[in-house]
Order: structure tokens, then C-alpha cells, then sequence
């Protein structure tokens, strides 16, 4: 019986193919080539498991046909004589390189793929790319950018990783606090450009979301004594908690206050629930801005509605969060929290006062909300026009024009 | 190894004049640091001194004008040429560099010519 080509490479994980991947890239120093040498094996792998079926150890299969083919690529490109060396490490290095090896090349490529020197925009493409294993039409398709255009991002990307020659290594100690928030800023932009969606189809940017909360596991399995990397991970998970809760059956937007919490993912929560503990009791002195954002929302999680929300313990860590980041949106953020615990009128006079959210469309519709809930009919209604015409997804807009 | 071209950004000042010594001084210490990567550098005069050349096509009509290529706020005031085994050692060192702090230092790769 012929079997598809799916159920083949079904045998050889994502989680694989970025291990596979990332040793590549060690041994050629070279993306583009690591990239091509593990395609060619994966067509070759395509066309021989069909006659022979699937290998015992299809990874170690792979890994030893990837390596045949980036060797032959070496040799076919002239220009590439001088890499004969690192040809020869293709064959040096053993058939399946142990597990502590293939950690570090993988933090490797974490390090190198979020890199300060690359732009936030190159960063997030390429770790989709490389980390995350998507095709660059799916990378693409999942941050609204023309597949030409992404494929334009990833080569200049990756030229720039050559031509600057960044180092593909793990930062030592003294410079990770330097170089980890570009790494964590990477994951979380994945995982908000799927959740908050900025703009488009909220279910087929759900993906990313999956994608940001993948890399971030990826992140604490390689650094598990870093409060950040827990602090992240915790946030994700968190705030995922409550997709199924966050959109209806007709695909409009149901807000926090509004959600049946039933529906929330109760396994996510008591995870969450227990890495925001472990990410505050490992930065005591300095809380870190992932962990404190976790913690907010683990009190929402744990709340048995809306209404029973423990608003003073929300607004306390918002307080922390300022000390940490104090930004206009944190500030907004705990305005509405504010709301909660002493009225809407508290809360509007808070967020009155923060400066620079004009642009914001959720400055708007939050100050909409506490001026409706204040009978204040025309000045909300107001609000909600001026958040309406600001960047927002569909189902935000569709929402705001309910309320309106 | 890979080279590396660290321009220095800074307000358009006198490196010559008195009133720069101080600095003057900073770059000495800065250089001596660093003597092991340093293959070459210089410090320019004001962008006052500059003048920008143009030709119609090779050989063609010159047109020369005066000032710099680029008039921004802060100038390229000079350049080091630095050899490092990569972009993380060129950056520590470009952030030695004084311009980075009061400028910035742009630090580009230089592309290997000949063999």
C-alpha cells in the first residue's frame, strides 16, 4: 500500500526538523545552506521511504542525508572552495550528535535568529523560519506581509548574518541580560500578532500563538533558571488560557468581563499558575516585567468571575509592573483595573492622565467603556468613534460598533 | 578575519582646536586599547572642510560642492578600521569608542577584496 507523503515525514517532528537544523547551520555556518541541505533530504527521504518504508531512526536518517547534501552542495558551488573544511566537520562530527550538543546549538540559533543587530520585523521572521520551521509563505501568510516581500526579509536577514558575520554562539553570562529581552521580545511579538491580532482573521493567526508559546517552552527547556524565560512562558500560557472564552460561535470578540470561564483551559492555568510562582521566587529583588504581567494575569485566571476579581491585589501588581515598565498602556492597564476596585470614576480620572495614547485605540474604547457605564452617553459615544477609526482587528471593530 | 569599519558620529567639531583635548585624550586611550584590532583610522576636520564631488558620467562634467555628502546634526567625524572575529567583538568594541557615548558609532562589515 503506497503511503502519502505526509504519513512519511510524519515520522520526523517539527521539534525534529529544527534540531536537525540547527546542527546544520553549526556545522556549514551557513543558514541558507543548512536550509537547502535539509530540503534535499527530506525530498530524498520522500522518494526512498516510499519503497523501503520508514527507517527505525528516521532522525538519524535525515541527519546523515542532510549532511551528504550540504557536502555535495560544498562541492557543486566553486565558490564555496574554501568552505572544504567545514565540509570535512559535516562527516567529523558523528551520526546523531548527543542531546547536550544539540541544546546548545539550538540556544545557538535562538541567539543568532534574535540578535540585536537584526530588526525586531527580521527577527520574528526568521526565528518563524528557522525555530518554528514554518514555510515562508506560511511565515508570510501569518504576518499579513506578500510571500515575495517575506522571502526578500528572510534572504536580506540571513545576508546580513553572513556579511556582518554574527557570531552563531550562546552569549557568555555577563552579556545576557543584554542580549535576552531581544530574544523574549521576539517570542512575545509571535505570540501578540496572534493574539491581539492587530489586524485580519483572528482563527488563522491563532497559529501564531501556538508557535510563540512553542519557542517559549523551547526557551525554558534551554534556560531553566532564567526568571524571564519562566516569566514569559507563564504569560503566554496565561493569556491563552482564555481563547476559546475570548471569540463566540459567530466569531465576534467576547470581552473578559463577558467570558464563560468554564471554557477557559484549565490545564494551562494551573501550569501558568505555577511558573509565575517559580519566576517571582527566582528574581525577589527585581521582579521581571513577563513574570509581574503573569502574575495579573494569574489573579484574573484564578478569579471565579469577573465581578469576584481580586481588583486590589490586580492593582498592587500593576503598581510593581510601573517600577519595572512604566508605560503609557501599563498605565492604562491599571487605570481600568482601578475602575474595578474604586468605580468608574477613579479609573476614568486615571486614565484622564496618562499622556500619549491618542493614537491607542484601546485609550479610547477603555475611556468609551467607564464614560457609558457613567451615563455620559455622547462623550462615549464619542470615544468609541474616535477607536474606530484607529488600527484595530475585526472582531474589535465589530464589538465597538455593538457597543456604540 | 572579518574587518570592520567603525564610523564615528559626533557634533561637528575642531579635533585640532584646544578646546578638543580632553577628548583628544579619551581616543588616545581608546586606541592604545585597542592597538591589537586597529589596522587603520583617522579623525577628519570639520564638515566645513568637506568638499562633495560629482561627475556627469566617467570622465565627464565636474561638479564639486561645498560641505559634506550628508548634512545631518551629528557628522562623521572619523573612522576606525577594525579587525574582529566578529560582529559581537567589533560592537564591544565600537561601544569603547568615545563618540558612543554624546555620538554614535556605526559599524559596518568591510567586504574582503581580492583572494
Amino acid at each position: 500500500m503506497r503511503r502519502s507523503a505526509a504519513d512519511l515525514l510524519s515520522a520526523l517532528t517539527r521539534d525534529d526538523s529544527t534540531r536537525i537544523l540547527a546542527t546544520l547551520i553549526r556545522l556549514t555556518g551557513d543558514i541558507t545552506l543548512a536550509e537547502d541541505a535539509l530540503q534535499d533530504a527530506m525530498v530524498k527521504a520522500l522518494s526512498t521511504w516510499d519503497s523501503t518504508g520508514i527507517p527505525d531512526t528516521p532522525r538519524a536518517w535525515v541527519i546523515v542525508t542532510a549532511r551528504r547534501c550540504a557536502v555535495d552542495r560544498i562541492r557543486r558551488e566553486a565558490r564555496r572552495t574554501d568552505k572544504e573544511a567545514s565540509a570535512m566537520a559535516l562527516f567529523d562530527d558523528g551520526d546523531d550528535p548527543p542531546e547536550s550538543v544539540v541544546r546548545d546549538d539550538l540556544l545557538r540559533l535562538v541567539f543568532t535568529c534574535c540578535h540585536p543587530s537584526l530588526s525586531l520585523d527580521a527577527r520574528v521572521a526568521l526565528s518563524l523560519k528557522t525555530l518554528g520551521g514554518l514555510t515562508t509563505a506560511e511565515v508570510a501568510g501569518a504576518l499579513l506581509v506578500p510571500e515575495a516581500t517575506m522571502a526578500k526579509r528572510l534572504t536580506r536577514t540571513k545576508q546580513k548574518i553572513a556579511q556582518a558575520h554574527i557570531p552563531y554562539r550562546v552569549p557568555p553570562d555577563a552579556e545576557l541580560p543584554d542580549r535576552l529581552p531581544a530574544v523574549l521580545a521576539t517570542v512575545y511579538l509571535i505570540f501578540n500578532e496572534g493574539y491581539a491580532a492587530s489586524s485580519g482573521d483572528l482563527a488563522v493567526r491563532s497559529h501564531l500563538v501556538d508557535e510563540a508559546i512553542r519557542l517559549a517552552r523551547l526557551l525554558c527547556e534551554l534556560m531553566p533558571d532564567e526568571a524571564s524565560v519562566i516569566g514569559l512562558l507563564a504569560l503566554v500560557l496565561l493569556q491563552d488560557s482564555r481563547r476559546s472564552a475570548r471569540v463566540d460561535k459567530d466569531g465576534a470578540l467576547v470581552l473578559l468581563a463577558d467570558q464563560d470561564r468554564s471554557l477557559w483551559d484549565h490545564e494551562n492555568i494551573v501550569e501558568g499558575v505555577r511558573l509565575v510562582g517559580k519566576a517571582l521566587q527566582r528574581s525577589p529583588d527585581r521582579p521581571d516585567s513577563y513574570g509581574l504581567q503573569a502574575a495579573i494575569a494569574a489573579c484574573h485566571a484564578l478569579a471565579p468571575s469577573y465581578v469576584d476579581t481580586d481588583w486590589p491585589a490586580i492593582v498592587s501588581w500593576y503598581d510593581v509592573l510601573t517600577t519595572v515598565a512604566d508605560t503609557p498602556v501599563v498605565r492604562l492597564n491599571r487605570a481600568a483595573a482601578i475602575a474595578e476596585r474604586d468605580g468608574p470614576p477613579a479609573g476614568l480620572a486615571e486614565m484622564d492622565g496618562i499622556d500619549g495614547l491618542d493614537d491607542y485605540p484601546y485609550w479610547h474604547a477603555s475611556r468609551a467603556d467607564l464614560l457609558d457605564r457613567l451615563g455620559r452617553r455622547s462623550e462615549a459615544a464619542k470615544a468609541f468613534d474616535r477607536a474606530l477609526t484607529l488600527r484595530l482587528n475585526v472582531s474589535h471593530s465589530e464589538y465597538l460598533r455593538r457597543r456604540r | 578575519m572579518p574587518q570592520y569599519l567603525a564610523l564615528t558620529y559626533t557634533a561637528d567639531v575642531d579635533w585640532s582646536h584646544p578646546d578638543q583635548a580632553a577628548q583628544m585624550v579619551e581616543y588616545r586611550e581608546f586606541s592604545a586599547a585597542a592597538a591589537a584590532v586597529i589596522r587603520g583610522g583617522a579623525v577628519l576636520y570639520p564638515t566645513a572642510t568637506a568638499t562633495t564631488v560629482r561627475a556627469s558620467n566617467k570622465g565627464g562634467d565636474v561638479v564639486s560642492t561645498d560641505g559634506p555628502y550628508a548634512e545631518t546634526k551629528e557628522a562623521l567625524t572619523g573612522f576606525y578600521l577594525l579587525d574582529c572575529a566578529d560582529l559581537d567583538e567589533a560592537l564591544a568594541w565600537a561601544a569603547q569608542v568615545p563618540a558612543a557615548w554624546g555620538g554614535a558609532v556605526e559599524v559596518r562589515p568591510v567586504i574582503p577584496l581580492g583572494s
